[in-house]
């Protein structure tokens, strides 16, 4: 019984997940305390060397920096599973309080990228795949080429200035609304930052949407379909989109981590009080317990999106499931 | 998955690796990728050079925000500084910082790969596990902590970016090393005694040759990216020295009254890398015609 369950893959799957986590919690304790400089420093700055050594080993043993680092590390990973995320010495507040209010708004801002990424990469894909070679071919993939060589940070700060001065369209000006306080609002605040993250992931959406469609197009069973008259919009959709889903969910999913960095510059430019802007705010601020926390945050999101990826195709593709 | 459905390239004779190379030459998007990146470099070559008509951090407070002219061509910024010779400047330590970076994650990441793919056993899961777990950030999130921790100079900003990139150098090397080895002249060059090593980088390495090269320009474009977004966020090239994402910071407000500031500094980096882009949309059909279409990054 155990042994069927350690061997079943999405059991796997989930191991190997918590074990990269493992990794990168370790990772993250070790870059941070590479940085020169700790707690007390950070906290107080150059009058920090005004210390008396027993006011320095009274803070340090406040903050638990005397012990042995493997033990820091444990007591930090021992409160991170009891939900415990630290404090943050800038904002006064726990960290968990903080992440519990940015995260859902990465969280909104990211399904709306991608809603956009889908509305306008499906359709150009299959556009361009629909006449290889043709004018309306190179058409697409020059969008596609703007979406990836345009930086997200030139097309915010773009779209803020030109609207705003222009057209006088700057609801990020006004103090964030949340979205079940204001939804109108809220919705108008996140509309420039989806769109330009929705527009950085609609290229590679669009390109394998192209090259996926035009595999599932040599089959012989598109043929065999459309022998047997099967309406042509039918077949676009049923038939061919419907086997060309898996690539183009793997890379949604494969996406998903430049859409976590990018919301860093996106959420930055447009004042979105989101998870990136409180990872970059905890770097500027030299808030180490609120980077620490934040940034470990974020990876453990990109992993669990990463292993339900996963999942998703092992549903959308019966071939997975069987293997 | 990937060791089953990439199967091993074949060795290519000489005569028939310049033929690939007119190949590219011949592919529009190549040609014009390759003329772009050309140009922009020999610009930004200028500033290591002193050739250019300004020193880029020179201040001329009186010449401040003046539209472009025949003395300026693309106008002066709020201090005075002429926007060409930054751009430029921008352009030069953009791609100073790409190369190093995309050279020391190929040499690290290739090298991790071959040595992963072919020894297997400990080594592969150790490589393997790093791999994850530098694949489990954000690219521009991971960039942006190590940049945050090393006390920064170019160099640093190129050995973060090279953190971040070394991994995908693991893995699309990897599997076709897996192939590799149980392909017969591996296994010929193994009976007849010759070192591992010796056959890791005499009849492995070269196989694996186009799809690094591929890898290559496609890392270099995401590397400028990567680069101008972390000194957008102030975490690249510290001040004074010019650069194109802090350019384009401090043009946000300026925008209005000077809109060159923003606009060329702008255009450099989106040519940059639509250039490097093409570049490597045209490598990747001369070399690798079976791996068309979308990519991660």
């Amino acid at each position: 019984m155990l042994r069927t369950l350690t061997h079943h893959p999405v059991a796997r799957r989930a191991a190997a997940a918590l074990a990269t986590l493992f990794g990168v919690a370790v990772f993250v304790f070790v870059l941070l305390r590479a940085i020169p400089g700790d707690q007390i420093t950070a906290a107080l700055g150059t009058e920090a060397a005004a210390l008396t050594p027993a006011q320095r080993s009274d803070l340090e043993a406040y903050y638990g920096i005397d012990q042995p680092l493997v033990l820091q590390f444990f007591s930090w990973l021992g409160n991170l599973l009891t939900g415990n995320l630290g404090y943050s010495t800038r904002s006064h507040e726990s960290v968990l309080e903080l992440t519990l209010r940015s995260l859902p708004v990465t969280f909104e801002l990211a399904l709306l990228a991608i809603l956009i990424a889908l509305l306008i990469g499906i359709p150009l894909g299959m556009l361009s795949a629909s006449r290889p070679d043709s004018p309306r071919d190179a058409a697409g993939q020059l969008v596609g080429l703007a979406g990836l060589s345009i930086p997200a940070f030139l097309l915010a700060t773009t779209l803020l200035s030109v609207l705003a001065s222009n057209f006088g369209f700057n609801p990020n000006g006004q103090a964030f609304a949340p979205l079940f306080e204001d939804p109108v609002l809220n919705l108008q605040q996140l509309l420039l930052p989806s769109l330009v993250l929705g527009f950085g992931i609609a290229a590679p959406i669009m390109r394998t949407t192209r090259t996926a469609v035009l595999e599932v197009r040599s089959n012989d069973f598109v043929r065999t379909a459309r022998a047997k008259g099967v309406g042509a919009r039918r077949l676009q959709v049923r038939h061919v989109l419907g086997n060309a889903l898996v690539p183009i969910v793997t890379m949604v999913g494969l996406q998903f981590g430049y859409l976590l960095g990018g919301a860093v510059v996106v959420e930055q430019v447009f004042s979105v009080p989101g998870i990136g802007r409180q990872v970059l705010l905890g770097i500027q601020q030299k808030d180490y317990a609120l980077v620490q926390s934040t940034v470990l945050v974020i990876a453990a999101a990109f992993v669990l999106v990463n292993l339900l990826t996963d999942l998703a195709y092992r549903l959308i593709d019966p071939r997975v499931r069987a293997a | 998955m990937t060791d089953l459905t990439r199967t091993a390239p074949i060795a290519v004779p000489a005569t028939r690796r310049a033929g690939r190379l007119r190949a590219v030459l011949r592919s529009p998007s190549g040609v014009v990728g390759l003329v772009l990146v050309g140009l922009l470099t020999v610009a930004g070559l200028l500033s290591f050079t002193g050739l250019l008509p300004y020193d880029p951090v020179a201040q001329d407070p009186p010449n401040r925000l003046l539209s472009p002219s025949g003395e300026h061509l693309f106008g002066t910024d709020q201090f005075g500084r002429d926007v060409f010779s930054r751009v430029a400047a921008g352009v030069g330590s953009s791609v100073l910082i790409s190369v190093v970076a995309v050279t020391l994650a190929t040499v690290v990441g290739t090298l991790g790969g071959l040595v992963a793919g072919f020894f297997r056993g400990f080594t592969d899961t150790a490589i393997g596990g790093l791999t994850n777990v530098l694949f489990a950030f954000p690219p521009l999130l991971l960039a942006l902590a190590l940049a945050s921790v090393f006390d920064r100079n170019w160099f640093t900003v190129a050995v973060a970016i090279a953190v971040v990139y070394a991994p995908i150098f693991v893995r699309v090397t990897r599997g076709p090393v897996l192939s590799l080895r149980e392909i017969e002249y591996v296994k010929a060059a193994t009976s007849t005694g010759q070192g591992r090593l010796s056959i890791l980088f005499r009849h492995v390495l070269p196989n694996i040759g186009s799809i690094v090269i591929v890898q290559v320009t496609l890392s270099l474009s995401w590397a400028v990216l990567t680069e101008a977004s972390l000194s957008f966020l102030g975490l690249g090239t510290p001040p004074p020295a010019a650069s194109l994402g802090s350019m384009i910071f401090d043009a946000r407000t300026l925008v209005e009254i000077a809109p060159w500031t923003m606009i060329a500094p702008g255009v450099a980096v989106v040519l940059l890398v639509v250039g490097l882009n093409l570049l490597g949309d045209g490598l990747r059909d001369a070399l690798d015609p079976r791996n068309r279409g979308g990519r991660a990054r």
